[in-house]
């Protein structure tokens, strides 16, 4: 049951669903302990404490370095690559009215993988760094899609089926490339396709965090077009939504989120999925919620990477493979629930 | 009064031409029913009145400005549309759906106002839908689920509203509730209506106004007791018919003839 309340300060109003606000304030403690205790792993011992201490710039000073040279690129990074994943997936979700659609299963990740990939071996755009070369390849590859599949309907398997195989075909490319690599390339690409966050540093965290300061804002202020889109092309015109515009604004800020997200971590399995159902679950709504779903999103992220650093401290297991393991099944289950409810198309 | 009127249309998909050189005047605070035999160009029409579809030629005007031209959210507080059989996302709920009605009302600042909640109220009184308020819109019946989504577009609160064949797929009993339910919009609040109908009876028993359509083009137009009558019904829909009286509401009453039945005297002597 969908309870809310009305809050008015005329000319000033709006709702606040106490469900939906509880969740996304509960998840974000979760996340929150979860970015601090990803910092107090690793060879010089901190406690919480310590490490939230040293957030707030009290506490010892060679915790203050441990915690902000060493170890917060690595927790930003998880922190934000999860939100970023969560919401487009979100956001993908919704459009389409399709669970299953999201990022990582219609290729646009595969499709910024493989530009990064082509980067790395051909030396192409080098000086430019990762972000681009993911931006580029995510924008790419959401062209294509959009060309093939989205001019007719949005909605249906078509999408899916189109972005599947883009996926393939960006994933044939990248395994192309790896195969003219040279043995250090290859090493280097190989630990970054399933999603890693051991090699984070501020170069990288820097660029996403100004990127997801713009694009988060941008998304949460075109969330008014997401829920009338989410009712179909027709009734949101209908409902005086510029369609085209509104659907065109919110691919491109969802390739965009996709695109610096994998360029930091790269292609982190099933998060952009599974984010955001989670998140539709917990506060029971019909479509996912943008913000919650981006927090659920850095909650299975930054938990994953945890994981994956608490079960194997010496192998510098990438976090992709833990998303990949709790991901597959929560993939099935999705797939026999729309399957039973003769939806998800 | 907003009046809504179409000149010189000319309609397609890709390179197929559906209605070319079209006028209409919709009388304004009365209810028009589009009639027509299938793919004569009647949805399609209705769908470029809303500005669902842009014409290839030709222009409509809302309040004697083009509808192509006017801001979208502009349109959207003096003109709704539901389109034909819409599908609501799994799990959105009755009341969500209908509060989406208000959106062409609301601002960034705005986002729920005293306005919203009251129209959003009457539509759900109006619909007979209080009591299901909290209910998904997917687990609903039929007739339940097609009164939610009027109740989305009464709640828009426009002077005008199109609704592209609001009976299909309900049973006799609810085709009859939500036909009584626009009356009701038309009667008390003096909206303007325009509707796409399958059924020539109930066009005739419902409709202030006809415009039965072939071919993508008006073929006649004006009170049903005028405008249906056998020679009509032949041309528009090619069936044989007779036409008496509604003994209910005393308009036009359409019944074919088909292949097996004879022709009766009162047939001949009407359309011979």
């Amino acid at each position: 049951m969908t309870v809310a309340f009305r809050l008015a300060a005329p000319p000033i109003s709006g709702t606040l669903r106490p469900r939906l606000l509880g969740v996304a304030v509960t998840l974000g403690a979760v996340a929150f302990l979860l970015f601090c205790l990803g910092m107090t792993v690793g060879d010089y011992p901190l406690s919480v404490g310590k490490v939230v201490a040293a957030l707030f710039s009290a506490g010892d000073y060679y915790d203050r370095v441990v915690v902000y040279d060493w170890r917060m690129p690595r927790a930003l990074i998880g922190l934000f690559v999860g939100f970023a994943f969560g919401m487009s997936g979100a956001l993908f979700q919704t459009i389409t009215r399709n669970p299953l659609a999201s990022p990582d299963m219609l290729g646009i990740a595969a499709g910024a993988t493989t530009a990064v990939v082509g980067g790395i071996v051909l030396g192409i755009g080098s000086g430019l760094g990762t972000q681009p070369l993911g931006l580029a390849g995510a924008l790419a590859s959401a062209l294509l899609i959009y060309l093939l599949a989205w001019q007719r309907g949005t909605t249906g398997y078509r999408i899916i089926l189109v972005g599947i195989g883009v996926s393939w075909a960006c994933n044939s490319a990248t395994s192309y490339l790896l195969a003219h690599a040279k043995l250090y390339e290859a090493q280097q690409i190989v630990g970054w396709l399933v999603g890693n966050l051991n090699d984070s540093t501020w170069n990288l965290a820097v660029p996403l965090v100004i990127a997801m300061a713009v694009l988060v804002p941008v998304t949460v202020a075109l969330s008014g077009w997401l829920r009338a889109l989410h009712l179909g092309d027709d009734v949101a015109a209908a409902l005086g939504t510029p369609v085209q515009a509104a659907r065109l604004s919110l691919l491109i800020a969802g390739v965009a989120l996709v695109a610096f997200a994998t360029a930091a971590a790269g292609p982190v399995a099933f998060v952009a999925l599974a984010a955001p159902q989670i998140a539709k679950r917990l506060a029971a709504t019909a479509a996912p919620p943008l913000i919650t779903s981006g927090i659920a999103g850095a909650v299975v992220l930054l938990g994953s990477d945890l994981l994956a650093r608490e079960l194997m401290p010496d192998t510098q297991l990438p976090v992709g493979v833990v998303t990949g393991l709790l991901g597959a099944p929560f993939l099935l289950w999705l797939l026999a629930r729309a399957n039973r409810a003769g939806s998800g198309g | 009064m907003i009046e809504l009127r179409a000149e010189n249309l000319r309609l397609a998909y890709d390179d197929r031409i559906v209605v070319d050189d079209l006028d209409l005047t919709v009388p304004p605070g009365r209810i028009t029913v589009i009639v027509g035999a299938n793919a004569c160009g009647k949805s399609t029409l209705l769908r470029a009145l809303a500005r669902l579809l842009a014409p290839k030629a030709g222009t409509v005007y809302l309040d004697g400005r083009s509808v192509h031209s006017t801001p979208t959210r502009q349109v959207a507080r003096q003109l709704g549309i539901l389109p034909q059989s819409p599908v609501a996302p799994d799990g959105l709920t009755v009341v969500d759906l209908v509060t989406r009605g208000r959106s062409p009302h609301q601002s960034w600042w705005r986002q729920w106002s005293s306005a919203d909640e009251a129209a959003v109220t009457e539509a759900l009184r109006a619909t007979e839908l209080t009591d299901l308020a909290d209910r998904p819109v997917d687990e609903l019946s039929g007739g339940q689920r097609q009164r939610a989504w009027i109740a989305m577009a009464i709640a828009q609160e426009t002077p005008v509203l199109l609704l592209d064949e609001p009976t299909t797929f309900l049973d006799l009993a609810h085709q009859i509730d939500v036909l009584d339910l626009v009356v009701d919009l038309n009667r008390n609040e003096g909206r303007t209506i325009v509707m796409v109908l399958h059924d020539l009876n109930q066009a005739c028993r419902y409709a202030d106004h006809v415009i039965a359509m072939k071919a993508g083009k008006i073929v006649a137009e004006g009170p049903p007791t005028t405008v249906v009558t056998p020679e009509l019904v032949e041309d528009v829909f090619d069936v044989r018919c007779q036409v008496t009286v509604d003994p209910v509401s005393e308009t036009p009453l359409v019944i074919p003839t088909g292949r097996h039945h004879a022709v009766t005297d009162r047939e001949s002597e009407h359309s011979r």
